[in-house]
């Protein structure tokens, strides 16, 4: 059954981007244990700014893991101890009475803090801007069946595209590697009839993006895949490295 | 040029450098049990491969493996260390199916290197080396032998436990780099998929734990075989 704890927190306090932080400690009582980690926040939040405190900064939006605006690395996890689970769905349930939880934002040099636990994560959507899409030319509706794609293609786009590009991948790297996310934005589309067209051009042009916003080079650690909310696959990245090659070759 | 100023491209050159070092760990594996079986048909294959031309060829060729394999190695891993950031975690956790080796590749290609600077020195230093120097007869403890009797030199230093031990130590770190090295270089080129990834992983660590065995083998033999 949920009951109510108490909690100490150390949470990144960071002025600005270029300001230094630290850490900070905080300590929280009589916690729900079936409110969501952001709920918490939200309440350590009204204890601070009662106080007279600076509140925490931290990303949020649609609160049910879809959107990709949460991020924190709880007690060194990317969107803390639970698997395949948003910041937002992660439940202090899954926290003792009397735990210590630190609270760090993304770090890695594709992610420079704006604030306490906030980053820009505006890398992501340049390396999008770069190549992941597909250019048609708006018309009538196409019918459903004009396109046969097989099942099995079908599927593995879909785990692609499951992404939300929260930024979780960069975080858990030790290498900095963008490279789950890039591989599977470039995956869900390749995959497919529409997306093949443009596919060497599209995995050239995302690659080059990721390199110049100084992500680092992929080791195949795992961690990205392990820490990803969606559970999006480093099969992926061998696809992608494949495409790559493959352009690379090509011209 | 893409093979060195992409991240993929990189990777690349690192992992065919890799697969290239695998081939020649087999060779060098298979020819080491050879000396179990016939001393004489481990010198032969030892003077084979002395100071002949395609000998020094091939040892040149193999050097760039290793060189390209060191210097790429190091160049990524000051590129990752600043993608990472400046600012560190204060709480790191190996999250499950994450392989150790995978994480510290580049401190057991130190411990590898390290060691293979004492291989040169008590092998490749007296055997291959010295022939190109043009002698004959090499000091191996307190005789001398031919650079050629590659059996003298295998009897002589693995008989010593302090030696026999630091190689030991030396296959480990081995074993671990190759775990995860194999498959990382295939998943690389690209050769791999949600089926395929579980199958490389096996057979990285099938072929790790063969060779590692058979160097480990020939090792124990040895020392065995010198206080029997």
């Amino acid at each position: 059954m949920d009951k109510n704890i108490n909690i100490t927190l150390k949470v990144w306090r960071q002025k600005g981007p270029k300001e230094k932080g630290a850490f900070e400690t905080y300590k929280l009582n009589n916690v729900s244990q079936g409110s969501s980690f952001l709920e918490m926040l939200d309440v350590l939040n009204e204890q601070l700014v009662n106080e007279g405190k600076e509140p925490v900064a931290f990303d949020h939006d649609c609160r049910e893991g879809i959107c990709g605006m949460c991020s924190l690395y709880i007690n060194g996890h990317p969107h803390g101890p639970d698997s395949a689970v948003t910041t937002c769905q992660l439940h202090m349930r899954k926290f003792d009475d009397g735990a210590t939880i630190t609270v760090e934002p993304w770090r890695s040099a594709g992610f420079p803090v704006i604030r306490d636990l906030m980053v820009d994560r505006y890398a992501y959507d340049k390396i999008i801007q770069a190549g992941g899409f597909v250019s048609v030319n708006t018309g009538g509706i196409p019918d459903a069946n004009a396109i046969p794609i097989p099942k099995k293609d079908a599927d593995l786009a879909m785990d692609a595209a499951a992404c939300i590009g929260c930024g979780a991948c960069a975080a858990a790297c030790k290498n900095g590697s963008a490279m789950l996310f890039v591989s599977a934005k470039v995956s869900q589309l390749a995959l497919l009839p529409q997306g093949k067209i443009e596919a060497a051009r599209r995995a050239k042009a995302m690659v080059a993006k990721m390199d110049e916003l100084g992500f680092g080079n992929c080791t195949n650690t795992r961690s990205c895949e392990a820490e990803c909310p969606k559970e999006v696959s480093i099969s992926n990245i061998a696809r992608l490295n494949r495409e790559y090659i493959a352009a690379k070759l090509q011209d | 040029m893409w093979l060195l100023n992409s991240s993929i491209g990189r990777k690349l050159i690192m992992s065919i450098s890799g697969v290239f070092l695998i081939l020649f760990l087999l060779f060098h594996a298979s020819m080491n049990v050879a000396a179990v079986f016939s001393e004489e048909a481990y010198n032969a294959i030892c003077s084979f491969l002395g100071a002949n031309w395609y000998a020094v060829a091939a040892t040149l060729v193999l050097a760039a493996g290793f060189l390209i394999h060191i210097i790429y190695a190091i160049w990524l891993t000051l590129l990752n260390r600043k993608a990472r950031g400046s600012d560190r975690y204060a709480v790191n956790v190996r999250p499950k199916n994450v392989e150790w080796a995978s994480q510290n590749m580049f401190i057991l290609g130190l411990i590898v290197v390290g060691f293979l600077g004492l291989h040169f020195t008590q092998f490749w230093y007296k055997m291959m080396f010295a022939e190109l120097m043009g002698h004959h007869e090499v000091a191996l403890g307190s005789g001398m032998v031919s650079p050629q009797d590659g059996a003298a030199f295998i009897r002589y230093y693995f008989s010593n436990i302090i030696v026999v031990a630091l190689y030991l130590v030396w296959y480990v770190a081995l074993w671990f780099h190759l775990t995860h090295g194999f498959w990382s270089a295939i998943q690389t080129i690209g050769w791999s998929n949600g089926i395929w990834l579980k199958r490389w992983q096996a057979i990285s660590n099938i072929f790790a734990t063969l060779i590692c065995l058979a160097f480990a083998f020939v090792t124990i033999f040895f020392y065995l075989k010198s206080i029997l």
